[in-house]
């Protein structure tokens, strides 16, 4: 019996490891396929992670190019989130346009092909990206590798209480880290038994907005040194940072603040602390004036850039956002990307979502239309947008894997589990490149 | 009196036909039992037998999930041993989960079991409340184990603080976060409850009445009449809470993204494992790897070991299974 097994069990095996070793292979290809000719009905499969009202949003903006292309039907789906719109790419069946709200995948998506090279058609069609500016341009590209383009932006600022800095005494919002570390001691209340009743500024890793790729900018700190390996340690930025954030955990004790942030809201819940009046100063993306709006629209706050620890980088900030390509193996790429280029570069397009989605419109040209109306506490997102200083996070081949080993080594820092902040950040360096290198050929 | 039926029809067919029928018959009846074994066997091929080889492939190449794989040989075995530092975190959390969830597991059930086993009147009824938990999907009960233990606003905590005592911070707190998964799988374990009071209640009486006869108390008798006859299942139970622990992902997962405050409720890979990565377990950074890091070759060689312990694990304890089935095979 043993011996009429072995032959059908290597001939399975066998079978296996080939289908194994032939799973998700093959390229796109890398000429620019033509759009469809406008005599010729297509459909065209859009894949995002909207939903609801704001699905809602882009289909309004799909209605507004399905009107001028009226052979071109749009089939919006929402709720893809980017391990669906990957599980669809291996299996074959991609949508023919992919919108993701996050930039942490964009390594993959360009090294790996899964999202198709965008600079064939920008060359072809003369697509002047200029108009979006660097720090954009960077988040929506690897290594010289094209595979996205923006379709709005996340900047991330300073959000102030207004009632809670005229109780402190404080006329304005910090533009230091210095005064924003003094005016967060003066902003906090403590109940009788010492225990967090008000907190100036939660300065915990990974709680909320707080998190090192959205604080760095304003340290000025650098994530690669000049050989592109990871460069904390190298970087002066990143001792500053952490020196800054340990002061402030301090002051609050560790436990002490645990206890307080159990005990707040969920990040887009009615009662997130600041929302609640609980917390005095956050740092948050343009988007939480749209949950103000309509959770608590009585909270009297103010918005501006977040503080800097050098006066020459205030002004800007980090940000991020959705960013739409073409997956490798969609059957409309001529059509996809017609409409790619329709939701990334026409300015009444980006204007109708940003309005619609409180985001900020990413190109230069939509920032300055008379037709945006996103109210005054939303004109600084739009100034730092605009500002030199903007910065973003390097795209990595391991997606955010690396935030999360610098968000683990903040927490242990705070803690006092790590005592030796350089030796630390070099462990740190080391432990991030190993894990891209995990990776490698 | 019986009567004996001579059939001759029935001799014809049961005897055995010569030369080429006789083979074309077995062929036949070989071919039918394919047919009937085939939708388990397709099952066992699609569905295990490929996917533990290709896992097995990809435990030794650099496969990202999107593109070719490429062999690096034991490079993913070297870095799970020697190069990634929270694997250890990792593998800590899970081993802490085998060994105290197991026992608690077991005992509780046990002990649950023992009471429910005695209640005369409205015995259907605790039954069925003690099992109900183990109905509610993973991430609702996980949900509203956070919202009970939550330090500030928790019933919990609210209790205690009236009673003068300042309430722990459950899964806000790294030393506390494992114990209160442990309390959450101790509420949901009805399944191995309602299995060990099958057990119990079938624990042949006479026994205890003999034992009575002899003077034995209440834990003479448990110990040496419904210990070694339940034994089989008690160990059931341990292989079973073992696979559980090393196959813990869900409760953690959850209960780590809503305690640390966030929205996103299968976690970013920021706040996975929150608070301090005490509740990021194998299976959990297993899953990272492959899904979030594209190191689909390395989470196939995390998936190749915890096989390999899952295997051994369950392997010496059938071991002891069949040894308690013997011993009482030879005791009855």
């Amino acid at each position: 019996m043993r011996a009429r097994l072995r032959p059908a069990l290597i001939l399975v095996a066998a079978g296996v490891l080939a289908t194994a070793a032939c799973t998700a292979g093959g390229g796109g290809s890398t000429e620019p396929a033509a759009a469809p000719d406008s005599s010729k009905p297509v459909t065209v499969t859009v894949w995002s992670n909207f939903a609801d009202r704001e699905l809602g949003v882009l289909k309004s903006t799909l209605d507004a190019y399905h009107g001028k292309h009226v052979n071109v039907t749009i089939d919006n789906q929402g709720s893809q989130d980017d391990d669906k719109i990957t599980q669809a790419i291996r299996g074959g069946n991609p949508p023919d346009v992919a919108i993701s709200f996050t930039t942490d995948n964009i390594g993959q998506f360009c090294s790996q092909g899964s999202w198709q090279d965008l600079q064939p058609y920008i060359d072809r069609d003369k697509v002047n990206l200029d108009d979006i500016p660097q720090a954009v341009r960077d988040y929506t590209q690897f290594n010289g590798k094209r595979c996205s383009l923006p379709m709005l932006a996340d900047v991330y600022g300073l959000y102030y209480n207004k009632d809670l800095f005229a109780a402190a005494g404080i006329s304005s919002p910090p533009k230091s880290t210095d005064e924003m570390l003094e005016d967060a001691k003066k902003l906090t209340v403590k109940n009788p038994d010492g225990s967090i009743k008000v907190a100036g500024f939660l300065p915990q890793w990974a709680f909320y907005a707080y998190k090192p790729q959205i604080v760095a900018p304003s340290f000025g700190a650098q994530w690669l040194d000049k050989d592109g390996k990871s460069g904390l340690g190298k970087d002066q930025g990143w001792q500053d940072l952490f020196g800054w954030q340990k002061k402030l955990v301090d002051f609050y004790g560790q436990d002490n603040l645990q206890k307080f942030t159990a005990g707040l809201g969920q990040e887009y819940s009615a009662d997130m602390g600041f929302q609640a009046g609980k917390v005095a100063m956050a740092i948050d993306g343009e988007f939480r004036t749209a949950f103000i709006a309509d959770q608590v629209p009585t909270l009297n706050y103010g918005t501006a850039p977040a503080p800097t620890s050098r006066p020459e980088l205030y002004g800007g900030g980090y940000t991020t956002g959705t960013i739409i390509g073409i997956p490798k193996g969609a059957k409309n790429p001529g059509a996809a990307w017609d409409l790619i280029k329709y939701l990334a570069t026409d300015t009444d397009a980006l204007v109708t979502l940003a309005n619609g989605l409180h985001n900020v419109p990413s190109t230069k040209s939509s920032l300055s239309s008379p037709n945006l109306k996103l109210g005054d506490q939303f004109k600084p997102f739009l100034d730092i947008f605009a500002n030199k200083n903007l910065a973003s996070n390097p795209a990595s081949t391991i997606g955010d894997q690396y935030l999360k080993f610098v968000s683990d080594f903040g927490t242990s820092w705070e803690n006092g589990q790590v005592t030796d902040l350089p030796g630390g950040l070099a462990k740190l360096d080391k432990q991030i490149d190993d894990a891209k290198a995990l990776g490698g050929k | 009196m019986t009567a004996t039926l001579h059939s001759p029809a029935r001799e014809q067919r049961t005897s055995p036909a010569p030369g080429k029928g006789r083979g074309r018959i077995r062929n036949r009846n070989r071919l039918w039992l394919l047919v009937f074994l085939s939708p388990w066997a397709i099952g066992l091929v699609v569905f295990f037998i490929y996917p533990l080889l290709a896992t097995a492939y990809f435990s030794l190449t650099n496969y990202n999930g999107l593109d070719s794989a490429n062999f690096v040989g034991l490079r993913n075995f070297v870095y799970l041993f020697t190069g990634d530092e929270i694997v250890r975190t990792a593998a800590y959390n899970t081993l802490w989960l085998v060994v105290v969830l197991t026992v608690l597991r077991v005992a509780f059930s046990l002990g649950v079991a023992a009471v429910l086993a005695r209640v005369q009147k409205g015995g259907g009824l605790f039954r069925v409340l003690c099992y109900l938990p183990s109905l509610v999907p993973p991430v609702a009960a996980t949900l509203t184990f956070v919202f009970v233990l939550n330090p500030q606003i928790g019933p919990v905590n609210t209790l205690l603080r009236h009673v003068g005592i300042d309430g722990p911070l459950w899964f806000n707190d790294p030393n506390l976060s494992k114990p209160a998964l442990t309390l959450l799988t101790l509420w949901g374990s009805g399944e191995l409850m309602i299995i060990i009071l099958a057990a119990l209640l079938d624990v042949p009486k006479d026994l205890y009445e003999a034992a009575q006869l002899d003077g034995a108390g209440a834990w003479t008798q448990f110990r040496r009449i419904t210990l070694p006859t339940i034994a089989p299942v008690l160990l059931f139970g341990m292989v079973n809470s073992i696979i559980f622990a090393l196959q813990y992902f869900t409760q953690a997962i959850v209960a780590g993204s809503v305690a640390s405050g966030s929205a996103d409720m299968v976690g970013n890979s920021q706040i996975i494992g929150y608070p301090n990565n005490s509740t990021l377990t194998f299976p959990v950074w297993l899953y990272q790897q492959g899904f979030r890091a594209y190191h689909m070759g390395y989470a196939s060689a995390m998936a190749v070991v915890l096989f390999v312990v899952s295997f051994a694990f369950t392997a010496l304890l059938i071991r002891q299974l069949r040894g308690a089935a013997h011993t009482e095979g030879a005791r009855s």
